[in-house]
């Protein structure tokens, strides 16, 4: 099944929400309404004919100019070897969506990734804490409007640039 | 009756006691296996039978409590760090650091990413720098090297609270 039938029958099923397919990239990608994901991906994974057992990634892009942050699902069936990409766009101010942790496992530490690096809310994630980052951090990094800090835990985060001091 | 200087001509030699301890020290430099990412293979290699560090009495130990040496090799991140702190306060008196590679001398490639502290010598003071993107075996081998040379002018009876002045540079 390719990745226009999967929308088409989508769409039939969920009307209202899901919308933007754009089949002509590498790889076809839909959006998704928040409030409706967990229900889709549930469809996804366990349908007949779909059986996307796995989450390959999970992933956020920032958009500071439209305001949103958008939430990406890279789904992949082994029983079809067929693949699809879900989008989620979500308000920058208040990110939060709730988890697809109890359709795939994995999702987990995905979702705590993206918490970690962006500071969306998972809603309903089971333990949801920095993955990679220290506790204490402060901000979330891969935020376009994110500014380093002073000083990490007594630890300075600048450094001299060294050619000023060999012109010296 | 015969001179006594000349009963034992091979077996006797005069020194310094400053000279014999730092010659002791200098041969038998156990470093603590500290590899953080690629410059650990490089440090590995120089471990191995080629490069041979074993032949300057430098073996690898995998505690700090035994070590002599923190050869920190790897890019640093913050979280990283902390341990990195840990670890040297634990290693005991005379205790030296090598800075091997880019990403410990200043950060190197990542120096401009979130997570990654620039340079070692922010947390710990640093004897010797290697440079490179990862230094060589040859490298690393002239950096231990260089420790025995700063070992062997050390004076501990003289001054022996030359750590005291080891601060980290700002």
């Amino acid at each position: 099944m390719d990745a226009k039938e999967v929308y088409a029958s989508l769409e039939k099923l969920f009307p209202d929400k899901v919308r933007d397919f754009k089949p002509e990239v590498r790889e076809p990608y839909l959006f998704v309404d928040p409030a409706a994901i967990v229900e889709v991906c549930r469809f996804l994974c366990s349908a007949p004919g779909f059986r996307f057992e796995v989450l390959s990634d999970l992933t956020a892009l920032d958009w500071p100019k439209e305001e949103k942050i958008q939430i990406v699902y890279h789904l992949f069936s082994y029983s079809y070897n067929h693949q699809i990409v879900l989008k989620v766009d979500l308000p920058r101010h208040n990110p939060r969506v709730a988890t697809v942790e109890n359709v795939w496992k994995v999702a987990n530490w995905f979702e705590r990734e993206v918490y970690d690096l962006f500071g969306v809310i998972f809603e309903g994630h089971s333990d949801l804490r920095r993955i990679m980052l220290p506790e204490d951090w402060v901000g979330y990094p891969l935020r376009k409007d994110y500014v380093e800090e002073e000083e990490y835990d007594g630890i300075s985060t600048q450094r001299a640039p060294l050619v000023e001091k060999l012109l010296r | 009756m015969k001179p006594l200087i000349n009963s034992l001509p091979e077996t006797v030699f005069t020194t310094k006691v400053d000279d014999l301890l730092n010659w002791g020290r200098a041969s038998s430099q156990w470093y603590m296996l500290f590899g953080l990412a690629c410059c650990a293979i490089e440090l590995m290699q120089t471990g191995g039978p080629r490069a041979d560090l074993d032949r300057f009495g430098a073996v690898p130990r995998a505690t700090p409590r035994q070590s002599d040496l923190m050869i920190v090799a790897g890019t640093l991140t913050y979280k990283m760090a902390k341990r990195t702190k840990l670890l040297y306060d634990q290693m005991p008196d005379p205790k030296y650091v090598i800075s091997m590679g880019s990403c410990s001398n200043c950060g190197g490639l990542f120096q401009l990413a979130y997570s990654v502290c620039k340079g070692v010598d922010k947390i710990v003071p640093v004897d010797v720098y290697v440079p490179g993107c990862p230094p060589r075996p040859e490298a690393l081998t002239e950096g231990l090297l260089r420790i025995q040379d700063k070992m062997m002018r050390e004076r501990w009876l003289v001054k022996p609270a030359k750590t005291a002045e080891k601060q980290p540079s700002a």
